[in-house]
């Protein structure tokens, strides 16, 4: 197992977790990122996650399960999750796919993601 | 291409982005294209047991197309309708994918025996 051999980096600020997903993470990668998202956000007593998809050139049914369970498990542990920088072509496959990720929330970009939840308003209806 | 681990379905993607792009594809179909491939070789990986995928280029110039053909050596699928319909899985996914893949491509075939596993077409134009 690799475990924590390729650690994808992440940084709290002011009480958010951000976090930049490279492309082409594997299952198993994906996997280690959601156990190393979840010790982040209990270490730093984290109230938001910022999950930046922007280098992703895909999300899959496998990459969208994975990230609607991150938000899910933030929300447990009273975080809210938000993420941007979606691509235009990865909203229509996923789409397609009919993977609504529902209960996930997007944001156009990071600033916009940190700002809502800094200011602990909802920038959905 | 063998498919055999996690990694080896990122492999398959890079092949499949690379594949497109050696057709001038748009972004959208190659990010189509790339997803169904995706879903397919992951397939092949956790239920057939690993298998093989290759892709080639047909068509005239200009207009030419992508084809994926993914083989397995697993027990096959018992019942091709119901598993493509959408939210069937044997497994703990959401059973979106083989539906999904089909949805995805503009040439989806699958042939499935207990003996010989499955094998999946998948073919995509540029536009």
């Amino acid at each position: 197992m690799l475990e924590s051999a390729n650690p994808v980096p992440m940084m709290t600020i002011n009480g958010c977790v951000i976090v930049a997903i490279r492309d082409d993470l594997d299952d198993q990668e994906i996997v280690s990122l959601q156990d190393q998202l979840v010790e982040e956000v209990a270490k730093r007593a984290a109230h938001g996650v910022v999950i930046d998809i922007s280098a992703l050139e895909i999300v899959d049914t496998f990459a969208g399960r994975m990230l609607a369970a991150m938000a899910q498990m933030a929300r447990v542990m009273n975080a809210r999750t938000i993420i941007v920088g979606m691509r235009p072509a990865v909203a229509m496959t996923l789409v397609e796919l009919g993977m609504t990720l529902d209960g996930v929330e997007t944001a156009l970009n990071a600033d916009r993601a940190v700002n809502a939840i800094v200011s602990g308003r909802s920038n959905t209806p | 291409m063998t498919l055999k681990t996690p990694s080896d379905v990122a492999f398959a993607r890079q092949a499949a982005a690379r594949a497109m792009g050696a057709i001038g594809a748009s972004a959208i179909k190659t990010t189509k294209f790339v997803t169904a491939v995706s879903e397919i070789a992951r397939n092949a990986v956790i239920y057939g047991r690993g298998g093989v995928i290759s892709f080639t280029q047909t068509g005239p110039s200009g207009r030419q197309s992508v084809i994926a053909v993914c083989t397995d050596r697993g027990p096959g699928i018992e019942d091709i309708s119901a598993a493509i319909a959408d939210g069937y899985s044997t497994g703990k996914s959401l059973g979106l994918g083989l539906g999904g893949a089909k949805r995805l491509v503009d040439r989806f075939e699958i042939t499935s025996s207990s003996r010989q596993g499955t094998k999946v077409t998948l073919e995509c134009g540029p536009r």
